[in-house]
């Protein structure tokens, strides 16, 4: 077995209103290999979005332990985190999230801005990004000259940008067309088989069987973990 | 994320918003204008001011005899035998009468002020001749009808005709022309200093009727040794006169400290004033940025996600306000410089721009940039990614 890129341990996350409290995750485990596709399933007030923003490192747990390529985060720092997802982890949102003000290229160059590289260094690895996503040409069109598809490939190539080890997915086609979200279904597919891992959060089944493992969440906790072909 | 960068989202930013960016700025256009102008006002006011006094003589003291509490009455060998008396102090006196008089060449009739002095006041209060001589010590001992004129009298009397060695009646009576004086105004005009005659005070006693002279100014020896020679002659007139308001005197030297000090306070006044309208353009800053940080939050919470730091944001947001306070700088310099110069050319108020002041104020508007753009930056560096994500 290869080593874990993600390693979840006990993790809590309680949120206090009032008097009572809420346990949005209840003591979870997961551990997730290099090059695998995971979906983690569930409705809404699952824990699951609690779940996405702990992997994402957006968040912190209560309690509990969270290893990302190696590195323990639970206890870190906002800046810290940044970093961490700055170099760890590529997202990609439900609603793009794209700037509208900066042209695609300029999109597709933030998270290489934040990272420090260098001017031409930027250039090339957007470029490549952009060129996989096949938008090459459209790269000094804004977002808003593009259609929804086509901005959630910017927000593809803008995950990929800086070769992080992990793809998050969150929703990624909950706001398109089901033909255009078949086409960004398949091209997270072949991120995965060119040798990314991938976590992709859906609600929907349909979407998560997409992937070659399924978590599924409820009330914080896990309720199945399997191949999929096996549940 | 570097600096050039930031700068060049922050144009972007300020350009794409154009309206507001300027409206934004009017306040600091004006506070920096206003300081300017303002500064430049006093400023120049003041070097006329003291230019004038400086025109007036080197080492001046004045001395003004009230006539009153007093029963003794100075006259001009008193006052000889007290620079006599005080060479130490003292290196010439000359006395003043002056007068209203008519002055006729030819068929030109008009008013023209008269002084009445001596051969040292030429020295004493820099009146220069131009052509011909100043008064000597021989004309007023022989009350010779000699005249020394100024150079409006020169050109409107005699035009273009050589003044030296014709008559000009005055008040009636016939005076031989000697000399004219160099120009002190620029637009020699009428009631202007060029617009007078000098002539013995000898025969200004006559031609005024006026046997008692009030006024005299004295030439310290020195500018190190002007202040005790004003304190001197204070004692030597109290000692002779008995009261000590019966005379007056003033020294030059203190009356430019008074004025400077008295414009150094009017700058700061006004500075002031007008700094207050830098501050409340300072608060319009803050609060189109916090503003703007509102407006931005999900911008905030995408470069968050994809790893800005904390120091990221509040650079992009401090760089924003920095920008818009210094063109706003900018813009006020030029505002200041043009109207400083426009109340300087079309009004007769003198201006003078300082190069302190204009730095000062680019200083200052970049200044009210970081400070009034901390705050708003520091918020938006302080949001949670996961709430501004979901802020629509």
């Amino acid at each position: 077995m290869t080593s874990a890129l993600i390693r979840i341990e006990n993790m809590y996350k309680i949120y206090k209103m009032g008097d009572s409290e809420v346990r949005a995750l209840d003591g979870v485990n997961i551990e997730i290999h290099q090059n695998e596709f995971v979906s983690i399933m569930g409705p809404s007030g699952s824990g699951k979005s609690t779940l996405m923003n702990m992997i994402g490192c957006l968040d912190t747990p209560t309690s509990g332990k969270y290893y990302i390529d190696g590195i323990e985060t639970s206890q870190m720092r906002d800046d810290q985190l940044a970093d961490i997802r700055n170099r760890k982890i590529g997202f990609i949102f439900q609603s793009y999230n794209l700037l509208t003000k900066l042209t695609v290229l300029e999109n597709v160059e933030l998270p290489l801005i934040y990272m420090g590289k260098s001017r031409s260094e930027r250039h090339r690895l957007a470029m490549q990004a952009i060129e996989k996503v096949g938008l090459s040409g459209r790269e000094h069109h804004r977002p808003n000259q593009l259609s929804g598809g086509q901005q959630q490939r910017v927000a593809i190539a803008r995950a990929l940008a800086n070769h992080p080890p992990l793809i998050l997915a969150d929703e990624p086609t909950g706001a398109l067309d089901s033909k255009t979200g078949k086409e960004i279904l398949e091209m997270i597919k072949e991120i995965h088989q060119s040798g990314n891992t991938v976590i992709l959060i859906t609600h929907d089944e349909q979407i998560a069987q997409t992937a070659n493992r399924i978590i599924r969440i409820q009330d914080g906790k896990i309720f199945s973990d399997s191949e999929v072909g096996q549940a | 994320m570097n600096i050039g960068q930031a700068f060049k989202m922050a144009i972007s930013s300020v350009i794409s918003n154009k309206m507001r960016s300027f409206l934004t700025m009017l306040g600091i256009i004006i506070g920096v204008a206003a300081v300017i102008i303002m500064v430049a006002l006093v400023q120049g006011t003041t070097n006329d001011i003291t230019s004038r006094m400086e025109s007036m003589g080197t080492n001046l003291i004045n001395v003004t005899l009230t006539g009153r509490y007093s029963s003794v009455n100075l006259d001009m060998d008193d006052m000889e035998k007290l620079v006599e008396g005080n060479p130490e102090y003292f290196v010439s006196v000359a006395p003043s009468i002056n007068g209203n008089v008519t002055a006729k060449v030819g068929t030109v009739n008009e008013n023209t002020s008269l002084l009445g002095t001596n051969q040292h006041y030429s020295t004493i209060l820099n009146a220069e001749v131009e052509s011909g001589r100043f008064i000597t010590e021989q004309d007023v001992a022989g009350r010779k009808k000699v005249a020394v004129i100024g150079k409006y009298i020169a050109n409107h009397y005699f035009e273009g005709e050589d003044p030296l060695g014709q008559s000009i009646k005055i008040s009636g009576q016939v005076f031989t022309v000697v000399g004219v004086l160099k120009a002190k105004t620029t637009n020699i005009s009428q009631n202007s200093q060029d617009d007078r005659i000098i002539i013995p005070y000898s025969a200004a006693q006559r031609l005024l009727r006026n046997a008692i002279i009030r006024s005299y100014s004295f030439q310290a020896a020195s500018k190190e040794v002007a202040e005790k020679a004003s304190e001197k002659l204070e004692e030597l007139l109290l000692s002779l006169l008995g009261n000590e308001n019966a005379y007056n005197v003033m020294n030059q030297a203190e009356m430019l400290e008074t004025v400077e000090s008295i414009m150094g306070t009017m700058s700061l006044m006004l500075g002031g004033i007008a700094g207050i309208s830098l501050l409340v353009g300072g608060i319009g800053i803050m609060n189109i940025m916090l503003v703007s940080v509102t407006e931005r939050t999900r911008e905030i919470g995408i470069r968050k996600a994809i790893g800005a730091r904390r120091a990221s944001i509040m650079t992009q947001f401090i760089i924003e306000s920095i920008v818009v306070s210094g063109l706003g700088g900018i813009m006020g310099i030029i505002w200041g410089m043009t109207g400083s110069y426009l109340l300087g050319k079309f009004t007769s108020i003198p201006t003078s721009v300082s190069v302190s002041i204009v730095i000062l104020s680019a200083g200052i508007s970049a200044g009210i940039g970081i400070f009034f753009g901390w705050y708003p930056a520091n918020k938006a560096s302080k949001l949670n990614p996961i709430d501004a994500l979901r802020f629509e």
